[in-house]
């Protein structure tokens, strides 16, 4: 398992699980779920500073350090293809040049679905401006590769509605955008708890991002570590080959030798 | 001078530079991201860059998200 390791965009990791860093508590919590999930990328949002705030308090980035993390910027919150733009070249600013980015752009607020007209043409956009793009998608197996063409680093079917907990949906087409990848896929929404997680490790997914699994469990950090060891199982499960499922018994205890 | 600052009007005295401004927010040095009508001002032009009546400015950071 050493040399067994995720590669996007020309970087090493040997996490397989990203977090998010939404909805937690408090700053403390953030860090602490953050260690205790292994991750080594962990994805922001960009969204305006709050004027009149406090200068000293403590910004997300002061715990989550560019320097021991990879920070993926989002564009969470955008509807639309130029705003999803804006939002990656505002981020690349804010992080000193920093072009790995994590495009979603939504097509409705109850489903926070990926209109994936707009995330094509942002996409593109991004591409020729030079940033390395992560990209939400819809598990249509023919837009994944689409993107993979297109020069996407990544590819992320969601396996679920965003913060859902609902769990891998649709294996099957999982099961298929990776077969007919040539980048990292990562299940990106819906994991809702560990066995999610390892269900989409065992399919033969590169990675998982999730969020609110973690920050929405009763307990985040004891979550985050669960979600740590299952992506681990689900790698290794998935690397060992499961036996074939029969349909009848089959003794594991020899029949050789009984005295009875 | 009046400028539109997140969005919120703002009265900021002539050729009041994008660091002056951030000075007085007294957030110079933090990791953020300035935009002015949309166009990127960047870290090196913050002394230099001076801002129009009526512009639209916008100062980002990073916050939780997933």
């Amino acid at each position: 398992m050493q040399d067994d390791k995720l590669i996007i965009a020309d970087k090493t990791y040997n996490s397989r699980l990203l977090v998010g860093t939404g909805k937690y508590k408090d700053m403390d919590e953030t860090r602490d779920a953050i260690e205790a999930s292994g991750a080594e990328i962990v994805t922001v949002a960009i969204r305006r500073t709050n004027i009149g705030q406090n200068p000293d308090e403590p910004n997300l980035l002061d715990v989550i350090s560019p320097d021991k993390y990879t920070i993926l910027p989002n564009t969470a919150g955008c509807y639309t293809a130029k705003d999803a733009v804006r939002t990656c070249q505002l981020a690349r600013e804010l992080l000193d040049g920093h072009d790995l980015v994590k495009l979603e752009v939504l097509g409705d607020q109850k489903t926070l679905y990926p209109n994936m007209v707009d995330t094509i043409e942002a996409a593109e956009t991004l591409i020729k401006d030079g940033f390395k793009v992560m990209v939400y998608t819809s598990d249509d197996p023919i837009i994944a590769k689409r993107l993979e063409e297109m020069g996407c680093v990544a590819v992320m079917p969601l396996a679920g509605l965003i913060g859902s907990g609902l769990g891998i949906c649709n294996p099957h087409n999982i099961r298929l955008i990776k077969e007919n990848a040539n980048v990292p896929i990562l299940v990106d929404a819906g994991v809702g708890t560990a066995s999610d997680a390892a269900i989409a490790m065992e399919i033969g997914c590169d990675a998982v991002l999730m969020n609110t699994a973690i920050a929405g469990a009763k307990k985040p950090v004891l979550m985050a570590s669960a979600m740590k060891k299952a992506i681990e199982a689900g790698r290794e499960s998935f690397l060992a080959g499961r036996m074939p499922k029969k349909a009848y018994a089959s003794a594991s205890s020899p029949i050789d030798g009984t005295f009875f | 001078m009046k400028i539109f600052l997140n969005g919120e009007p703002k009265e900021v005295v002539d050729n009041c530079s994008v660091l002056d401004l951030l000075t007085e927010m007294g957030i110079v040095g933090k990791r953020l991201a300035v935009e002015v009508n949309e166009e990127i001002v960047s870290k090196s032009r913050h002394g230099d860059y001076s801002f129009d009546e009526g512009d639209k400015v916008e100062i980002v950071h990073a916050i939780g998200g997933g």
